[in-house]
């Protein structure tokens, strides 16, 4: 199981663009951490996530 | 007036109304944006919705430059990991870092602030800063790199204007930095009263999300600023410890 946004996923074995695609994600307008390290854009299509993996994905909301 | 421009980092703004987006409609962003005659605009970093709810960076005008904070960091480490996530979004360099311990009053924390500061400057960041107005912190600030200080008025989200005045007015005076007022501004006049003092810019967000008619509060907000700005420019006249002074030539006529 992966960790996604604090929820746990059954997204193991998936690469990254794959879940971005499947969760319904807009690709340019996140950031994905993994393990809390930021994952660059061009290795989402080669990355797997794996069992155990905490992953964020992140972007801009309102704030002051 | 023309040549006033609000220097910070190396970028040239003509606006000195730095406009937070959060606790209102994003279908109020352009307007809010437009009346303002705001060029930068703060932003928060979150989990992200998915494809059907709206993104936030749909409804800002092109142009405007991105602040995002670092809201909801605890610490320095929790500021910077923010930061590098929010640059890799995409959107310029900018950061203001927000660290807070206490969720009663959010004061900022301003030695993990500085520890931030240091290792976003170092890595390149334009960093702002907020902070509780105290000297010696300022000073640090300075130090560790940061393009602006930016001074709380009262606790964030209060409307309680200028409660720190004194203070932010020892930080105009001894820190070579744009100092911007962020945080407790509730009235545009609390703006004109900061813009006058010397500050470089006001931030504000609660005191339009909370008003009746954001985009004209906006609008307000904007005018006061530029009047206090111009009367800090032009030289506040003095004022008098006691007594008063004629406005009228003493030359009367009726008596002799």
């Amino acid at each position: 199981m992966v960790k996604i946004n604090g929820k746990t996923e059954a997204a193991a074995g998936m690469t990254v663009d794959q879940y971005l695609e499947t969760a319904n994600y807009d690709s340019k307008r996140i950031v994905v951490e993994r393990n809390e390290e930021i994952l660059p854009r061009e290795q989402y299509s080669e990355t797997i996530l794996r069992d155990g993996d905490v992953v964020e994905i992140i972007s801009f909301m309102g704030g002051g | 007036m023309n040549d006033d421009k609000l220097m910070i980092g190396g970028h040239e703004f003509e606006s000195r109304f730095i406009l937070g987006s959060g606790k209102y409609s994003m279908s109020l962003i352009e307007a809010a944006v437009k009346d303002a005659g705001a060029e930068i605009i703060t932003l928060s970093v979150r989990r992200a919705n998915t494809k059907d709810q709206e993104n936030i960076l749909d409804f800002i005008p092109e142009g405007v430059t991105l602040l995002p904070n670092t809201s909801g960091a605890r610490n320095a480490q929790e500021a910077v990991r923010i930061a590098r996530l929010a640059r890799e979004l995409g959107c310029g360099s900018f950061v203001k870092i927000e660290i807070m311990r206490d969720s009663k009053y959010l004061l900022p924390d301003n030695q993990e602030t500085i520890k931030a500061t240091e290792i976003l400057a170092n890595e390149g960041f334009v960093v702002m800063p907020y902070m509780y107005p105290d000297l010696n912190a300022a000073r640090d600030l300075v130090n560790a790199g940061a393009a602006a200080v930016m001074p709380l008025a009262s606790p964030i989200g209060s409307n309680k204007g200028l409660a720190t005045k004194d203070f932010i007015q020892i930080l105009i005076d001894e820190i070579d930095l744009p100092i911007i007022v962020d945080a407790g501004i509730g009235r545009p006049s609390q703006a004109c009263e900061a813009m006058e003092m010397g500050a470089a810019a006001i931030m504000a967000n609660t005191a339009l999300a909370t008003a009746g008619d954001l985009p004209m509060m906006a609008s307000a907000f904007r005018s006061a600023i530029e009047a206090g700005r111009k009367a800090y420019l032009a030289g506040l006249g003095r004022v008098l410890t006691r007594g008063a002074s004629a406005s009228d030539p003493l030359t009367g006529f009726l008596r002799d």
